[in-house]
């Protein structure tokens, strides 16, 4: 899929490291994946480590370290909501128990379609600006910042909506 | 938004953009005087003497240990090659937000500092590791890194003389032990983010295994200004171990939260009451976390409100500065649902190498738990202060040991609030 879909994307990331270290562009190699499908197979994994000369262990390890890389489909939104101790010092934990409760669903879940995973994650530097949250999708992340309930709704609602009449995800404005 | 200067005159050298808007445009930045420092040292100085510079400018790491960054420089192992930086964009600790801001508002000037490391240590390589989250961040530097090939501020052969750099930026992926600068060179390799045993260090065994000068995003941010007005007049700034400007990320329960450039040595209170405006809904302070979730607690009475934040006068009450990511608990704030909340951020981010920070905060979480549950006698708490410390001066990062500061501090100075919530009064 990689090569095909993303040549140009491939050969830029491996441009930025040294021919005899490629796998430090492992990362980036996995990001390329999850952008286009949200999140990544057995599949892209042995592809990622056949473009670097690896092992699929060693892909899937990295996969499974980091925590904004996802081995299983989720929504096709991830709401990750910063519940630390500077956020929860400004309600955070509340914003979040709320905002699921008004969804319908616990931490960690996904909404009936499909499209929103709401889950805690740690800090997010922003602290001074909680309750905050960023929304992971295939564009990318954006931070969003001094929420309540309410702005978060509708910010769900806005997004169901586009999906439903587009058909699909259309480039959104920066929200910040 | 925040923010009027501490002291008379007091400038901001770090975040200028909230004096002059639209720093984030390189010709205004260099209508700002930017990059003529960068463009000084490599056509006419020798690196070491650029060394020399930020060594007796007296700059430390920002990053959190303080430790002198001319110091750090000169220790690169010339007999290797070639040589790497790596500014440490991971900025993960809860309470840190600083490097951020600069990045967002003021990236010429970090770019530009980073620039002038590489050319005083030679290397032509060089690599911005952020963390995950700053995907926007990164994507807006690898254009203003474009915008400086364009002005031949970056690439081959600068300012004709033979000396080439190329800055490239590495996204991580969500992980705190990431900002540890062996684990983010692990990380950066393509491997799991684990720390490595040291020595060697990086100066001698860094990326790849070359030679390395890691620096924090704030450090290099004060570089350019170092080699344009010179180490005297950074000397003037802040205290005699603690030069120079910081900026103090503010959050918790205080009333104007955010980023606060400020002189090293500036007191808690003034930060704290002057800057921050005090605490909400007439409250009372009841403790200072001075760098970030990492940090001991300190109680927050007279002495401590007027102890300077500086390298040296914070270790006096039992903490450190680290990053300086002062959080302000008040008197609302239960102290064991405080170390609960800790206990989980270091159980979740712990890289599982070693077996006292990978197990120990394990048992933290499961202790602390059970306190904030109601469900725990006082006994409880003392097996968790045996466990803090058994933990304690045993593992192979900073992580682990950062892990046990609130608790132990928490259970020495707030006594009170770990009875309440052991003896059935409460069940917070």
């Amino acid at each position: 899929m990689l090569v095909e879909k993303y040549a140009q994307e491939v050969s830029q990331i491996l441009a930025k490291y040294p021919p005899e270290e490629r796998r430090a562009a492992v990362m980036p190699l996995l990001y390329l994946v999850q952008r286009d499908q949200m999140f990544i197979d057995r599949k892209s994994m042995d592809e990622v480590a056949s473009i670097l000369g690896i092992s699929t262990t060693d892909v899937a390890s990295v996969v499974g370290f980091y925590t904004l890389f996802h081995d299983k489909k989720g929504g096709k939104f991830y709401i990750q909501v910063c519940t630390d101790l500077p956020c929860a010092l400004r309600g955070a934990d509340k914003f979040m128990e709320q905002l699921c409760e008004r969804l319908g669903i616990e931490p960690g879940q996904t909404t009936p379609d499909g499209l929103f995973t709401v889950e805690p994650v740690m800090c997010l530097a922003a602290c001074d600006r909680a309750p905050m949250f960023q929304l992971q999708s295939a564009e990318g992340l954006e931070y969003h910042e001094n929420q309540t309930v309410e702005n978060a709704l509708s910010l769900i609602e806005g997004l169901r909506a586009q999906i439903a009449h587009k058909g699909g995800l259309k480039r959104r404005q920066d929200h910040e | 938004m925040n923010n009027e200067s501490a002291g008379a005159g007091f400038k901001h050298i770090l975040l200028r953009h909230r004096d002059h808007p639209d720093l984030d445009n390189l010709e205004i930045y260099r209508q700002k005087g930017g990059y003529r420092a960068f463009e000084n040292v490599v056509t006419s100085m020798q690196p070491e003497e650029v060394t020399e510079i930020v060594k007796a400018s007296g700059l430390r790491g920002r990053g959190g240990a303080g430790f002198p960054t001319g110091l750090k420089w000169s220790f690169i192992d010339n007999n290797a090659w070639p040589h790497y930086v790596v500014a440490n964009a991971d900025e993960s600790e809860p309470g840190t937000f600083k490097d951020r801001e600069i990045m967002e508002g003021n990236p010429f000037q970090f770019l530009e500092g980073l620039a002038i490391c590489a050319y005083a240590i030679q290397a032509n390589t060089s690599y911005i590791y952020l963390r995950g989250e700053f995907w926007k961040i990164a994507e807006n530097l690898d254009r203003q890194i474009e915008a400086l090939k364009m002005a031949s501020l970056l690439g081959e052969n600068l300012f004709k003389t033979g000396f080439s750099l190329n800055i490239y930026t590495h996204l991580g992926a969500g992980a705190y032990i990431c900002g540890e600068e062996t684990a983010l060179l692990e990380s950066m390799e393509g491997k799991l983010g684990q720390p490595r045993l040291r020595p060697p260090f990086p100066p001698s065994f860094g990326l790849f295994g070359k030679p390395t000068v890691i620096n924090n995003v704030e450090t290099l941010a004060n570089v350019p200004l170092i080699i344009e007005h010179g180490a005297d007049w950074y000397r003037g700034i802040g205290t005699k171990m603690s030069p120079g400007p910081k900026i103090f990320s503010l959050s918790g329960r205080v009333n104007r939260p955010g980023n606060y450039e400020l002189p090293l040595g500036t007191t808690f209170r003034e930060l704290i009451f002057e800057h921050g405006g005090g605490i909400p809904d007439g409250g009372s302070i009841k403790a200072i976390m001075a760098a970030g979730a990492s940090s001991a607690l300190i109680p927050a009475d007279d002495r401590a409100l007027d102890t300077p934040m500086d390298y040296e006068s914070v270790p006096s009450l039992g903490a450190q500065l680290g990053s300086a990511s002062v959080i302000i608990i008040d008197d609302t704030v239960d102290i064991p649902w405080l170390i609960n909340k800790t206990n989980h951020f270091f159980k979740h981010e712990s890289c599982g190498k070693c077996t006292p920070c990978r197990e120990g905060t394990y048992w933290m979480t499961k202790i602390s738990e059970r306190i904030v549950s109601g469900n725990a006698t006082f006994q409880d708490v003392d097996l968790l202060h045996e466990v803090a410390s058994q933990i304690q001066g045993k593992c192979l990062c900073a992580l682990g040991e950062f892990a046990v500061e609130s608790v132990l501090s928490g259970i020495n100075h707030f006594s009170p609030d770990f009875q309440a919530a052991t003896n059935g009064t409460k069940s917070t």
